[in-house]
């Protein structure tokens, strides 16, 4: 039985999640405003889910999609807790420039 | 009712000990000096109520207080033995110690740590109980170690004198090598027989169970080793005489009567192991004569009063373990017997001469005591003549005896004691009669203040005196009370020597000889009225003597020094060494750290970087890796 995922060569899956990994990374490493960093983080982490759930429909086992699930859900409360955090910071120093929190250094 | 009478004859001085720790200072001087006195006393009525007990059923006492360890078939019990031979040493130790006591209140009157001094004795006779009257070698060694620690406090009892300290550190240092020797022994006969319970192992001597001799022989020696550095015996005998640091009543009570006849009590405890092993037995004997002889002679031309009984302590105590080298214990218990009896005289009495010269100790400056001190004059008479060996007295008996075994086993250890019983009726005598005849050679304010010592002093003086007069008939010749007493001690009888022919004429011998010493001393301080001189005109052989044959001064060059040498050579080199290494280590991490702490810069970009690239070098390590 043949899945409508399938209809797409796998290759094509693994070209697109490795644009959308390094589209992640570079946010991360280049924009210095922490929303958009966290909004890269997210793309990072889907371009893995969307692996895996390809992986496991290739491969003819539901366990890596339950796996997408469980780690999509630790994502949401992940984003939770760091928008809580960067809200904390907006209100000490009216800014989310990851550049001026510099305090900690040795 | 043994048990708790046993309990009390151990915990009264201890009791003693603690009250004059805790409530010394508060109460009046009077009191605190009593109630020591008293805890004493009540284990000297203890004592003799078993003394009379043991001597009717003649059955020993064991008393097991509790069980103490159990090492596999090692079992060790805290139990206490009163046997014929406890019971004779707890007489004299609480009997002398009281007397020593009741001294003490009056002499250390004007001391003021009085409380402390009584808390030190009490303790110290706490310990000798245990020791005397331990069942097995373990609660032995427990009172062993306690009588050196108080020996030790007593010592250096004048702490603000840097000298006594050192003396007192001395005695404890000489005394630890000896505990070494002696806790070795006790680990060897632990080994031999599975026990260290005195019954235990002389029953299985007793019935004949084969033991490795060349064992026992190494575990004898050992003991033998602790016995001499405790009763003072070559080469561990220079601590006793630096010991008189102490107050005298503690050179009198510590170290002549009771303390360092330990390692005499301990031999005689374990004669059965010793008659095993002749070779250590033929050891014991020569370097007790070899003692008696070497320390005779330093006591002939010191000036010390105290100086001169202490060599004269380490020459007695050579005699007895001439003795117990002979296979003589009943002997050696005998000469410890009268020389508690005569030697703690002594001691007193140059205690009350020191007190009324107000601590003058040089004979030098002494003279002419006699009109002024009738009662310390004649005592010290009685107990000199009981030392020199003249008839009646009882050292005379116990000399005697010791001379007529070494004659009749080894005629060579014979001559060597004859010639330091004939030293000592001259240096005593001497001592006598530097300090009790002719002039007064102080000064005009010492002469001024001479007197008679207060009749506290003069009590114990009389009560030593009189026993140094009768205590030789326990063992008269022929018809001995104590050789009966003490004969379930022993396992192998020794044969008796008849009185005969052969024995008076020693006995003429030796009193024939004490008569020439006293005649020597007669002639040159009596007749030419000689006084020694100072301390640079003394030249030729007597310096050699009056600097004690420079022994100190060898082990200073011979042991102390290299010590020294090697703990320098530690501390210089290896030291250096070790703690360069350390502290290197600490200045490389502390230098990593100075360096790396930079690396926190504190940027949130540069750690993500960072952690990027650490991330995908692991990952492009995992994927080259396979």
């Amino acid at each position: 039985m043949q899945s409508v995922l399938q209809e797409i060569g796998i290759n094509n899956y693994i070209y697109l999640s490795t644009i959308l990994f390094c589209i992640g990374i570079f946010g991360v490493l280049f924009r210095r405003n922490a929303i958009i960093m966290f909004m890269s983080i997210e793309i990072m982490l889907n371009a893995v889910n969307l692996l895996l759930v390809v992986f496991s429909t290739y491969h003819q086992d539901a366990a890596g999609q339950v796996f997408v699930f469980f780690s999509m859900a630790v994502a949401a409360a992940e984003v939770a807790v760091g928008l809580a955090i960067l809200v904390g910071i907006y209100r000490n120093i009216h800014s989310i420039d990851i550049d001026k929190l510099k305090n900690l250094k040795g | 009712m043994e048990t708790s009478l046993l309990l009390f004859l151990l915990l009264a001085p201890f009791a003693g000990f603690l009250f004059n720790v805790f409530f010394g200072k508060k109460v009046s001087r009077n009191v605190s000096g009593t109630i020591g006195t008293i805890a004493v006393a009540i284990s000297f009525g203890i004592a003799l109520n078993f003394f009379f007990q043991i001597n009717s059923t003649k059955k020993p006492i064991l008393i097991e207080l509790f069980h103490w360890m159990t090492l596999g078939n090692f079992n060790v019990g805290f139990s206490f033995l009163l046997d014929q031979l406890s019971i004779l040493w707890l007489l004299f130790v609480t009997g002398i110690g009281t007397l020593i006591h009741i001294y003490s209140i009056s002499y250390m009157h004007d001391d003021e740590n009085l409380h402390k001094f009584f808390a030190y004795l009490n303790l110290f006779i706490f310990f000798m109980i245990t020791l005397v009257t331990g069942s097995n070698l373990l609660i032995m060694f427990i009172g062993w170690e306690g009588v050196g620690l108080c020996s030790y406090l007593l010592i250096g009892f004048w702490y603000k004198n840097q000298e006594y300290n050192d003396a007192a550190k001395k005695a404890f240092i000489m005394n630890r090598i000896g505990d070494l020797g002696f806790l070795i022994g006790i680990f060897t006969l632990g080994y031999l027989f599975s026990s260290v319970d005195f019954t235990t192992i002389k029953t299985a001597v007793a019935s004949g169970q084969t033991v490795d001799l060349g064992w026992l022989g190494f575990g004898t020696f050992c003991l033998f080793i602790g016995a001499s550095g405790k009763s003072a015996q070559i080469p561990l005998y220079t601590w006793l005489p630096d010991a008189m640091a102490g107050p005298t009543p503690v050179s009198a009570l510590i170290h002549a009567a009771t303390m360092v006849t330990a390692g005499i009590f301990m031999i005689t405890r374990l004669n059965f192991l010793f008659d095993l092993t002749p070779n250590i037995q033929m050891i014991i004997a020569v370097i007790g004569a070899i003692t008696s002889l070497v320390a005779a002679f330093i006591a002939l031309v010191q000036n010390d009063i105290k100086k001169v009984l202490a060599y004269s302590t380490v020459s007695q105590l050579g005699l007895m373990f001439l003795a117990l080298g002979l296979g003589a214990y009943e002997i050696a218990v005998f000469h410890v017997i009268t020389h508690a009896f005569f030697k703690a005289c002594l001691f007193l009495g140059s205690g009350s001469v020191i007190h009324a010269m107000h601590g003058e100790q040089d004979m030098r400056k002494m003279g002419g005591l006699r009109k002024y001190m009738k009662v310390t004059y004649i005592t010290f008479l009685i107990a000199t003549l009981a030392i020199s060996g003249i008839p009646i007295f009882a050292g005379f008996f116990s000399k005697d005896e010791i001379l007529m075994v070494a004659f009749h086993e080894n005629k060579a250890l014979w001559v060597i004691a004859s010639l330091a019983s004939i030293m000592t009726a001259f240096y005593m005598f001497r001592l006598l009669y530097l300090t009790f005849f002719k002039e007064f050679r102080g000064t005009d304010e010492q002469r001024h203040h001479l007197h008679e010592s207060p009749s506290l002093i003069t009590f114990p003086l009389i009560v030593l005196a009189i026993l140094s007069t009768v205590g030789g008939f326990i063992s008269f010749p022929g018809h001995s009370w104590l050789n009966e007493y003490l004969k379930p001690i022993f396992i192998r009888a020794r044969e008796e020597h008849h009185v005969d022919t052969t024995t008076f004429m020693l006995m003429g011998v030796a009193v024939v000889g004490a008569l020439i010493g006293i005649g020597i001393a007669y002639s040159n301080y009596i007749k030419k009225s000689q006084v020694p001189g100072a301390d640079n005109e003394i030249t030729g052989f007597s310096k050699v003597l009056y600097n004690k044959f420079y022994v100190d001064e060898i082990y200073m060059a011979v042991i102390v020094r290299p010590i020294y040498a090697i703990a320098s050579f530690s501390k210089n080199f290896i030291e250096t060494a070790l703690s360069g290494f350390i502290f290197g280590l600490g200045k490389v991490t502390n230098m990593v750290g100075t360096q790396g702490r930079v690396l926190q810069n504190g940027s949130v970009g540069f750690y993500l970087f960072v952690f990027v690239i650490g991330t995908a070098s692991i990952i492009a390590y995992l994927f080259l890796a396979q």
